[in-house]
């Protein structure tokens, strides 16, 4: 079947069988590969991406399901300057270590910039719930939710300023 | 980890999708939110040969009161009911459930529909819907039936379904006055199954209560209601000693079976208090108490 789907502003498109996961398509068929494949039965959240929008496992998808759907990868999230562009989670991730090897860094950002999208000011404990889909294998999560708050508060002073 | 060869469907109604169903037979299984089938199709313990997917069926996801009950599109998502207004404020036990339905990935994909379609007893919405006494809407070739909760699970993994049929909505009788409800979970860790949990819907008058449903997960082969729960408490003053003999007697019904989540003693004590939770809970709600 022919699938197109708008991955980061581009639209890709290629003849896959229906069985292939959305996860596959985006790392193998469009060669993104900050994509992350875990656990592959939808429990680690590594593979999340956003579709529409909406945090999901590409993992539990298949790709012929996100067929004239708009997808956002972890690669879609820095400017166009790339690493001297970063969106501001990331760089709160790399200002407060909030990640060791990384490898669950992909889910935990593309489900925490929706959810920030949505709740600018969460208390901590809404940040742990939000990423309670996400494992990370190092146990670094308290540096994760570091980094989360660190943007949080720099947000609302950045707000703050807007409107002083 | 990759799902055998199948033949991918995606009508665009339901009429559509029932006829394919009615063509394809036994071979076809809906895909909904997929986070049951679609891991299930990895370890290759389902291998359908066709997938309806009913995701482009605009119209099954919607939340709205009609005249005395709750109108829930089966493709309406778990996480649209953690965001709703009308299910917070009339339907707490619900919103319960939305807050504690596996993670917030899962929720944003998940449906109400699948959640009782597949008919798993350690899935959070049967309980929830028999404590309601829901009625569901199944449509197939001859058109829309209702089925009530009761009649509703049939099995482990079935339902009063046929094969042809899909289900369109669940229907959840309002609150009426004295209506107290709650849902109380007991997880090893966010996204893993239920140990216990139990769903509680009360008629309070005073301290008497009324009338009472009882439903459990994940300590029975087929979603099941306590009728020993209900009948201890119904007409009484629910008093401390009330509420203990609707635990025990929960505790006593329901048939867990040993796993790594615990032994068929330990979840026993857990279903009987986590009935007590919810009874007390949904007691508070009925006198207007926030909890």
């Amino acid at each position: 079947m022919i699938v197109s789907v708008n991955i980061n502003g581009v639209d890709r498109s290629a003849d896959v069988e229906p069985r292939l996961l959305l996860s596959d398509f985006i790392r193998h068929h469009v060669e993104l590969t900050g994509t992350h494949v875990g656990c592959e039965h939808g429990v680690c959240g590594a593979c999340t991406v956003l579709v529409d929008g909406r945090a999901v496992r590409s993992c539990l998808m298949f790709a012929v399901q996100a067929d004239s759907c708009e997808v956002t990868t972890v690669e879609g999230l820095a400017g166009e300057g790339g690493e001297a562009d970063l969106h501001p989670l990331q760089e709160a991730f790399r200002e407060k270590h909030g990640l060791q090897c990384g490898f669950c860094t992909p889910g935990m950002l593309m489900t925490l910039v929706p959810f920030l999208e949505e709740n600018p000011s969460p208390t901590e404990r809404e940040v742990r719930e939000a990423i309670s889909g996400n494992l990370c294998r190092c146990t670094g999560y308290e540096n994760i939710v570091r980094a989360v708050m660190h943007r949080v508060e720099q947000g609302l002073t950045g707000e703050a300023r807007a409107h002083g | 980890m990759i799902p055998g060869e199948f033949e991918y469907h995606a009508p665009s109604t339901v009429d559509e999708a029932v006829a394919l169903l009615d063509r394809l037979g036994d071979e076809a299984k809906i895909l909904a939110g997929g986070h049951s089938l679609v891991p299930a199709m990895r370890f290759r313990l389902a291998q359908p040969a066709h997938l309806v997917d009913i995701n482009g069926i605009d119209d099954l996801a919607y939340l709205r009161e009609e005249g005395d009950h709750l109108a829930i599109g089966a493709m309406t998502r778990e996480s649209a009911l953690e965001h709703s207004d009308l299910v917070a404020r009339r339907y707490p036990m619900l919103a319960d459930a939305g807050h504690v339905i596996a993670d917030p990935l899962v929720r944003n994909r998940g449906t109400v529909g699948g959640n009782l379609a597949h008919a798993d007893p350690a899935n959070d919405h049967p309980a929830v819907m028999l404590a309601y006494g829901a009625t569901l809407v199944a449509q197939g070739p001859g058109g829309r039936r209702e089925i009530a909760v009761d009649d509703f699970f049939t099995g482990l993994f079935e339902s009063a379904m046929a094969a042809n049929e899909i289900l369109v909505e669940i229907r959840v009788p309002a609150p009426g006055a004295g209506n107290g409800e709650a849902y109380e979970k007991f997880e090893r860790k966010v996204g893993d199954y239920a140990i216990s949990a139990a769903a509680v819907r009360l008629t309070m008058s005073g301290n008497t209560c009324t009338a009472a449903r009882v439903g459990l997960t994940n300590v029975s082969a087929v979603p099941m209601r306590s009728a020993g729960a209900e009948a201890a408490m119904a007409g009484k003053e629910l008093t401390e000693e009330v509420i203990e003999a609707a635990g025990q007697a929960a505790a006593g019904e329901c048939d867990p079976s040993a796993d790594l989540r615990g032994s068929e003693a330990y979840k026993r004590d857990v279903t009987r208090v986590l009935v007590k939770r919810a009874i007390r809970k949904a007691m508070a709600r009925a006198q207007g108490g926030a909890a």
